[in-house]
């Protein structure tokens, strides 16, 4: 439930985001500017295919394992002076990091970025027990600044957004006065979040993998504000969903390269950052005391189960940026904070079926997005599999769907049924038929014809035709 | 060499046109043809809507019905990823798993079957005019038949092929999606018809006919000038 943002129907949500022409503009073109980026970066990699079995192999190898390198991690965190806290829940993650905040005394929090602790809203929690919580990535920084607006994409949360309408919200709530350059814009949250590093007390940061051989933590970022967030404030506390996990530097190194260049089409990004336990005795910087909050919120429910392969998920986005429903109905459609479509696959899972039932649904399985993921999560199959689930475990299918799929399973198995009907077809198609068009269909075909147009039955179906032209062939074999 | 065609329920019932061109074309080539009476649908609308129980009588019917083909030859991707996708939704049934594998081994898609295994690029069709090719989801992503049509439409003479902008996203098919998310799938297929119209194409050209039925219906209902074609059509024009 966590994840969830919006108490709007789905069907509201999708027509009020489809009527939003700025977000669409502003996806479009930065689907088609990552699309772009993406294959030219994975083409200069060279042997891509190899590339994203290799990290595919990596991800099933830890999720296998997952139990021996969470204790590695663990044991190797503390033994370097680091606090490691086990959450099974978002609340008992919210509710520990509260608790190290308040022993603190605590009272400015910067943040980098982190979908973990969107999921468990943290925020929200650290605000009521009077925190100052500063999100400092900067489109994080953003909707944060823009009362809390939700992210629409994992990796780029504020893409639903132009300049224009970013220089609108730094005006309204910052005083803003210059113009809608980027750089303009960036510098002006650069001078205001500065302040913000110099006088924080907690340092908060998410996780792109965790190293269990080290108990290291790895930050990929390309403003270097994750690098502020763990070096400037006395206490940093890392949280990190319970599968972002490798075993050593030598895997991180593959399954980076294909973050990088999956998620913005870079080789490396501007900072990956490895951070290992507490300040020691000689570094000049760094926090004095650690935490890692290891949260599981659900996913070990999805282990062991024909869902497990999409924890191998590496949050990079391709699976976002390529696809094509994604590109009309923007993020907040979702309605969770993960969309497109790991989030149409990973919502139901961590959040239930209650609240996330119709995402499955929003795909075509064209299978964009299977193709896309590096490490070959196979997410139309996911997709699909929810579906399976919704229709025979949860019952939850509309009964005219039912009746209607039914009527299909007899139809299509059984010759002389489809043979009968398929016959007649024409013959009862007739008054809908204008120039062989039906363009007001009943029942089924209504919510086609609402759109396009419908052809009518063949007069002579193909069957019918083959068989005479066999006869005139002569050879009569059918 | 003998060929079992699987024309598909949309073929049969309503675009018999493409069909009688695909047959047409392989009678060319010097192919035998058959069509098995007892085919029906290969049950992707059910399987993909989650029935996948409902739907598997339908695929039973399919394994029986092709049980003694040589070559399985089918205009359209999407059907053939479908019985190709037949092993995986059988496996563990000792019975019907390898009647699938036998089943999934013969199938070809009609541009496949040609350029793979008929060896054939140059089919001396004619058309003349501007075209842009739609690669189709299940085609290109599943089955993996990319270059196929391709190398079929270089070939054809008269015709000027013109890359059709953002290519590769969907045209809102999706078969039942194009109903149940009506409001999404008038998106996507829009985009899809604005983007052929962008390339100043007469022809938009494609092997699915369930695609090829969505963007036709949405071109015709919005009184677009261009010409849906499926390839087969293509290939025989002369």
């Amino acid at each position: 439930m966590a994840m969830k943002f919006s108490t709007e129907d789905f069907k509201e949500r999708i027509k009020e985001n489809i009527g939003d022409d700025f977000m669409r503009k502003a996806v479009a073109g930065a689907q088609e500017r990552l699309h772009t980026r993406r294959l030219d970066a994975a083409e200069e990699l060279g042997n891509w295919e190899e590339w994203r079995s290799h990290g595919e192999e990596i991800r099933q190898h830890v999720l296998e394992n997952l139990d021996y390198y969470l204790h590695q991690l663990s044991e190797n965190v503390a033994s370097r002076g680091g606090h490691v806290f086990f959450a099974k829940t978002g609340e008992e993650a919210s509710r520990y990091i509260k608790e190290v905040i308040q022993k603190k005394e605590g009272k400015k929090v910067v943040k980098s970025k982190s979908m973990v602790t969107e999921e468990i809203h943290l925020n929200a929690c650290l605000e009521e027990a009077g925190c100052e919580v500063i999100e400092t990535d900067l489109g994080e920084y953003i909707l944060q600044v823009d009362d809390h607006d939700p992210p629409s994409h994992i990796v780029a949360p504020a893409l639903h957004k132009n300049k224009e309408q970013i220089r609108d919200v730094f005006a309204q709530k910052l005083d803003y006065d210059r113009t809608s350059k980027p750089e303009e814009l960036a510098m002006h949250a650069r001078e205001m979040l500065r302040k913000e590093f110099l006088t924080a007390d907690i340092g908060i940061t998410g996780c792109n993998f965790a190293i269990a051989e080290t108990g290291s933590v790895t930050l990929v970022t390309n403003e270097g504000n994750a690098r502020l967030v763990s070096a400037l404030p006395k206490t940093q506390i890392t949280v990190m969903g319970m599968e972002r996990i490798v075993p050593s530097f030598e895997e991180f190194e593959v399954l980076v390269s294909l973050l990088t260049r999956s998620a913005v089409g870079q080789k490396l990004t501007s900072y990956v950052t490895a951070l290992t336990g507490p300040q020691g005795e000689g570094d000049v910087d760094g926090p004095e005391d650690f935490h890692l909050v290891i949260v599981d919120n659900g996913r070990s429910r999805i282990l062991g189960t024909e869902f497990q392969s999409v924890l191998q998920c590496i949050r990079c986005a391709a699976c976002v940026n390529v696809c094509p429903v994604y590109r009309h109905i923007g993020g907040h459609s979702y309605g969770s904070i993960y969309s497109g479509p790991i989030g149409a696959v990973l919502s139901p899972l961590l959040g239930g079926y209650d609240d996330f039932k119709e995402l499955p649904y929003a795909s075509t399985l064209c299978a964009a997005c299977t193709d896309a993921c590096p490490v070959k999560i196979p997410l139309h199959e996911l997709l699909h599999k929810h579906r399976q689930v919704i229709v025979e475990k949860e019952g939850r299918a509309p009964v005219s769907e039912k009746l209607a799929m039914k009527a299909f399973g007899l139809g299509a198995a059984s010759n002389p049924l489809y043979q009968m009907g398929s016959k007649v077809a024409s013959t009862v198609m007739k008054p809908l038929t204008k120039n062989d068009r039906i363009s007001k269909g009943p029942g089924p075909l209504k919510a086609w014809t609402e759109l396009r147009e419908f052809p009518a039955p063949e007069k002579e179906r193909f069957r019918d035709w083959f068989t005479h032209h066999q006869k005139e062939k002569g050879d009569g074999k059918s | 060499m003998k060929v079992s065609l699987f024309v598909t329920c949309l073929v049969d019932m309503f675009q018999a046109n493409v069909g009688k061109d695909m047959v047409e074309v392989l009678e060319r080539f010097g192919c035998e043809l058959t069509f098995p009476q007892g085919q029906v649908c290969c049950g992707q609308p059910a399987y993909n809507s989650g029935y996948v129980e409902e739907s598997k009588a339908a695929m039973k019917n399919m394994i029986q019905t092709f049980e003694e083909a040589e070559y399985v030859v089918t205009p359209s991707g999407s059907c053939a990823t479908m019985f190709k996708e037949y092993p995986r939704i059988f496996k563990g049934d000792s019975e019907w798993e390898p009647r699938a594998e036998k089943l999934a081994g013969k199938t070809y898609e009609f541009t496949e079957f040609l350029v793979e295994v008929l060896q054939v690029e140059a089919t001396g069709a004619k058309l003349e005019g501007k075209a842009t090719y739609h690669p189709s989801c299940h085609m290109t992503r599943l089955l993996g038949v990319k270059d196929a049509p391709m190398k079929l439409l270089n070939e054809v003479e008269g015709l000027e092929l013109i890359t059709l902008p953002n290519a590769h996203n969907c045209c809102g098919f999706g078969g039942t999606f194009s109903v149940k998310m009506g409001p999404i799938s008038e998106q996507m297929v829009d985009e899809k018809v604005a983007s052929a119209e962008l390339t100043g194409a007469d022809y938009l050209i494609g092997a699915d006919c369930g695609c090829l039925m969505n963007i036709k219906g949405r071109m015709e209902r919005k009184g677009k000038p261009v010409r849906v074609m499926h390839i087969a059509e293509v290939l025989n024009s002369r």
